[in-house]
């Protein structure tokens, strides 16, 4: 790998963009790289024109699937087999409501590799010592505080207040935005006057199906560590498609 | 991919020579995804993973003659179940993995 291959890698994941990096693994020119930027400009060289062309056009149809993939590319003289790899931005996390739970949760979604961020309007309860692993600690009410963030499909949002004041309007931008996962903490009873109150706000059921609530996969814990992990392994579950089955249960 | 990079910029500042090894094909059950990556020093330190701790050794010292050539290599790794504890997989699936110096 190049040095400048190296260094704008480096510099492509620190501002979160979406790149992917193209090796050939085998034939001529093999440990040639080309990093391929969404709009189809490029860095480095495969070793002819052509190749850099047919490689670049088919990674840019990978990044939006974030997917890696190995193609091998046929010229006059040989088989050029190039291995595709897409860099995408970290998974966010954005936690409404700094509670007990909130503090654990935090902490176990950066291990996992998400860009976390907590939000609660009663500032006080932001402290460095509390969430000092999150990116940002956001003193605002959920609406201005969510917009402030920008949900997009890679953002997870979990509601964890317990106050209906702060949890509805959380909720509510949530659904108005294309989060990827949405769960709300409390019980069924509190979720059913929860789902009257949005279906009054004029979300329809198919809205409603996006939350995840009670939130989390059912592990029975109740210590606040517990409550954090079963949704931190929910998060995790539906990042990958799944339910959050026991493996033995398939 | 980001905790490996950032790894590497750091053993390159102390003027260390670093070897990168990517997972670039995977057949049947393998132990890590496609691009799973591990780091090696010259010194033989390594950072990440390429499978479930099966090859791993094999790989760093692949990835001295990387750095002392120069030149890239894809290997294969995986063998039949009744093999696995001598070397490679022990999940029965198969890995491609390529080793490439950092310049």
């Amino acid at each position: 790998m190049q040095e400048a291959i190296f260094r704008t890698l480096r510099r492509s994941l620190a501002d979160q963009e979406s790149i992917a990096l193209a090796t050939v693994v085998a034939g001529p020119g093999v440990g040639c790289q080309l990093l391929v930027w969404p709009g189809g400009q490029t860095l480095g060289d495969l070793g002819s024109p052509r190749l850099n062309q047919r490689a670049s056009l088919y990674a840019e149809q990978l990044i939006p699937a974030q997917q890696s993939a190995r193609q091998a590319f046929d010229s006059d003289r040989a088989t050029v087999d190039v291995f595709f790899e897409v860099v995408a931005p970290p998974l966010k996390l954005v936690v409404v409501g700094a509670v007990h739970v909130a503090e654990h949760l935090i902490r176990l979604a950066r291990e996992l590799g998400f860009e976390t961020v907590i939000v609660d309007p009663r500032a006080a309860f932001l402290s460095q010592e509390r969430f000092a692993g999150a990116s940002q600690r956001i003193g605002a009410w959920p609406q201005k505080a969510l917009l402030q963030v920008g949900i997009d499909e890679s953002t997870f949002v979990a509601v964890l207040s317990h106050d209906p004041k702060i949890d509805l309007p959380a909720i509510e931008s949530a659904l108005r935005s294309p989060a990827r996962y949405i769960g709300v903490l409390g019980s069924k009873k509190s979720h059913k006057k929860r789902l009257s109150k949005l279906r009054d706000m004029g979300f329809s059921e198919l809205d409603l199906k996006r939350l995840h609530a009670p939130i989390g996969l059912d592990l029975g814990g109740r210590r606040a560590v517990e409550i954090a992990l079963a949704i931190a392994a929910q998060m995790v579950a539906v990042h990958h498609g799944r339910t959050g089955d026991p493996k033995d249960a398939r | 991919m980001r905790q490996v990079l950032k790894e590497i910029e750091g053993w390159k500042r102390q003027g260390s020579g670093v070897a990168l090894a990517t997972v670039v094909k995977v057949w049947g059950s393998a132990p890590r995804p496609l691009g799973s990556k591990m780091a090696i020093r010259d010194d033989g330190e390594m950072v990440g993973s390429v499978s479930g701790g099966c090859v791993e050794a094999a790989v760093c010292q692949e990835a001295k003659g990387v750095l002392v050539s120069g030149e890239p290599r894809l290997l294969r790794y995986g063998v039949a179940d009744e093999e696995a504890w001598s070397l490679g997989l022990s999940c029965g699936g198969e890995i491609e993995v390529f080793i490439e110096k950092v310049a």
